[in-house]
Order: structure tokens, then sequence, then C-alpha cells
């Protein structure tokens, strides 16, 4: 198999590995990283377990190649929070216990990250809309969209 | 397999031209890497376009826009330029899947996917756009954007040709264009029907010049001239947009399967025409 030197920058430290042409972001981070919270479930782009930043945008990193990350910037969850400082997002869902299995949640909470840093008063219908493509079997999705709005009012207030 | 990032629209063509085996050109990803997990394509080389920094770029030209192969559809949403002038094709791209993937997905891989219910593409046909391909020896042509899908998942390419960009023609003053799409939940799906609108007014209100287009029901875009021919020379009243749905209904050669059968197919895409030239009727300011 043809591998491919890789080095780029994930949650703001730089990082090498060596990859499969065919081997996705995914699996370079779970497999060989081992920052396992990005999840797959379809593997196909359509549950958004999986999702990243990638360069500031919003993407399944199933859907990426490993080699593509060349001189890029990968954010994932493990960077979401500040050392022992939980981001409020990650608060917030504790708090309205917006989650049951988990599998779901990195990929949402990296999500309405990048839905608040774009837009930091999202009405519901554009909270339900920006997260049609992170699919959730467990909570119905209410409980995760209340928890968005109250993070997102509490950071306009801050 | 092999994996290369050319930094130059040359080197990408050369590799290409230059592969025995099968090639795949990567632009978002968002179809070739489930089609590669799916084992649909087995190639030897993949060639990613996304290093060549002037695929990323949307340009002023000619009054209207050229944008790059490259550019996702988040990034085309937030060009104010184009969404002003080609609103009904913004939202096209914006249709394709979720946020994920509109942070990677472009125009031009849905074109060169072929899917017949590609969204992007009968809204980039109604809107006259053309794209600049590149191939072996410094060739370039332009095409028609309807001219490059020629079946489902087939183009007119020729080997070591890649579309380099889309072009979005200057919108003539009093025009509109609109793109809607039939599915059976809100978000999230492949189109049943698809159709897009784009028409000129006069001073007057009269429609002057209009191109109506059809998508998922052929094996390729369909441009409907009847239905185009119905709106010239009205207002676009009521009478005008009932012929113009009969006209879409009787041109589409749609199959059944198990997201919509041909009879509903065939009525929808009335609907769906009529819907979207009234869309296009009141941003050409009707």
């Amino acid at each position: 198999m043809h591998q491919v030197h890789v080095s780029t920058k994930i949650n703001g430290d730089e990082i090498e590995y060596l990859c499969e042409t065919d081997e996705t972001l995914l699996d370079v981070l779970r497999d060989k990283l081992g920052l396992t919270g990005a999840k797959e479930g379809c593997g196909s782009g359509d549950c958004g377990a999986c999702s990243v930043m990638l360069d500031g945008r919003l993407v399944c990193s199933c859907l990426v190649l490993g080699a593509e990350a060349q001189d890029r910037e990968v954010e994932t969850i493990e960077g979401m929070a500040d050392g022992e400082n939980l981001h409020p997002l990650q608060s917030k869902f504790l708090e309205h216990a917006a989650l049951q299995c988990g599998i779901c949640t990195p990929g949402v909470l990296i999500a309405t990250k990048a839905l608040l840093e774009k837009n930091p008063d999202p009405t519901e219908t554009e909270v339900r809309y920006w997260l049609a493509g992170n699919l959730c079997r467990c909570t119905g999705y209410d409980k995760i969209i209340r928890a968005v709005m109250d993070t997102a009012a509490d950071m306009r207030g801050a | 397999m092999r994996y290369e990032a050319p930094e130059s629209v040359t080197a990408a063509v050369a590799l290409l031209a230059g592969e025995a085996g099968t090639a795949r050109v990567l632009a978002g990803g968002t179809d070739l890497l489930v089609q590669l997990r799916a084992g649909f394509v087995e190639p030897d080389l993949i060639v990613d376009l996304k290093r060549i920094e002037a695929l990323h770029e949307i340009v002023e030209e000619d009054g209207g826009y050229r944008i790059g192969a490259v550019v996702s559809g988040a990034e085309l949403e937030e060009h104010a330029g184009v969404s002003a002038m080609w609103p009904g094709v913004v939202e096209a791209v914006n249709l394709i899947g979720s946020t994920q993937v509109q942070g990677r997905a472009t125009m031009v891989g849905n074109l060169c996917n072929a899917s017949p219910a590609a969204d992007a593409v009968p809204a980039m046909v109604a809107a006259s756009a053309t794209v600049r391909i590149s191939g072996p020896n410094g060739r370039r042509r332009d095409a028609d954007v309807g001219d490059i899908a020629t079946g489902p998942g087939k183009t007119s390419l020729e080997n070591g040709e890649i579309v380099e960009s889309v072009f979005l023609p200057a919108k003539p003053k009093h025009s509109g264009d609109a793109y809607l799409r039939f599915i059976p939940r809100t978000e999230m799906d492949i189109a049943v029907v698809g159709a897009g609108v784009s028409l000129t007014l006069d001073d007057d209100g009269i429609c002057t010049d209009a191109r109506v287009t059809l998508g998922a029901v052929a094996v390729k875009v369909l441009l409907v001239e009847e239905a185009a021919a119905a709106l010239i020379g009205t207002k676009v009243d009521a009478a005008a947009l009932e012929k113009l749905a009969a006209a879409a209904s009787a041109a589409a050669k749609p199959i059944d399967d198990k997201r919509g059968t041909k009879e509903f197919r065939k009525k929808i895409s009335g609907v769906m025409a009529r819907r979207a030239a009234q869309i296009a009727l009141k941003r050409a300011g009707g």
C-alpha cells in the first residue's frame, strides 16, 4: 500500500502521522492518534457523529482523507474543554441531560459550537436545520435544542 | 491507490492523462469518499484539486461570476455577490446534504458526479451557466453545464480533462431565478423531482426570456423549451403558469423507484416548475 506522511495541527498541537492513502481522517484520529471522541456512525456523511472542524469548517471526518490534512488545522472534541473547565455547551448538555448513550454527543457539540461562533443568536429553527446532519437516536432532539438555546442565551449575556 | 495533490491545473491534468489505470478527481469528496468506501470505485490514482489556489476563487467576470471547482457550498453561500445575483443557484447548492457536507461539497463535484438527481445542475442550466475545462497539452474549452453529464455517473469529459470552474453569466435587469425540489422530508434527502427556472421581464412586466429545467426525472437534466415558451410573451399569469406546469409534466421521463412513481414524478414536475417560476417572477420584480 501507499503510505503518506502528514504534518498537521490538531487541537493546536503539531502532529505527524503516516497513513494509508485510502484511510479517512476519522480512522487516523481514532486508530492512529487515540482521539476517540469522534465516532463512526454511518461512514457515509449522513450521521455527523464524526464531525470535526477542518480549517474552521464543520466537516464529517469520515469524508476527509487522512492525507488531505497536510498543513491544515483540525479541531476535535478533545480540544473543546479548557483543561478541567468544560466549554459552556458541554456544561449545558449535562445540566439539560441532552444526551443518553452519548455516541452522537461529540459531533453535536462540535457542530453547535461552530453554529454559535457563526451565529450567537440562532432561532430554534436555525438550530434544528444546522443540526440536521447530526443524528441522535436517544433524545428525540428536544433536550439538545433546549441546551443549545440556553447556552446561546448565556453566552450572549456573558 | 496513489494520492496526489498538485498545485496547478496543468500538473493535475498531466497526472490524470498519464495514469494508465483508473483515476478519480477529488474536490469536496462527499461523493467520492462514499463511493470508495462502498467499493463502487477502486481507483489507482486520486488527484486532489484543493491545493490549487486558483480553484478556490470566486471572481467577477463580464458582469457575472466565475466560481472555482473547489469552492464549497458554505463558501458560496457566504459570497454576497453570487447570492444576490443568482439566489436560485446558491439555494440549490445549499440543499445538498447537511451543514457538514456543505463544508466540503462543491458545485463542480455535484456536476461531475453526474447523478440525475443532482440539485445544483438544474439551477445552473436554468442560469445558462458554462464550465471551463482544461485538458492535456494545454487545451482549454468551455461547455454548457447541461452537456457535461450524459447519464447516471457518466460525463462527456475526455481522458485527462478536468472542470476547473463554473461561469454564471451577468443577469439582465428584471431577472430572477429559483430552484425547488421535492423530497418527502424537510432536509437531508435526494431530490424526487427538482425544478429550476430563470426568467427575464421587460419594463412592462412581460416575460421576454425564460429557461425551465427539471432534475431527477430523466437520465440527465432536462431543459424544457415548451415550458419556457409558455411564459414568454405573458405576464407569467395563472394561465401561463398552468401551461408551463403541463409542459413540464409532459416533458418529464422519470423512472419508478422507492422514492417516487413515474406518475407522481410527472405530476410533481409541473407543480415544482410552477412554484419555482412564481419565486423567480417575484425575484425579477414582477
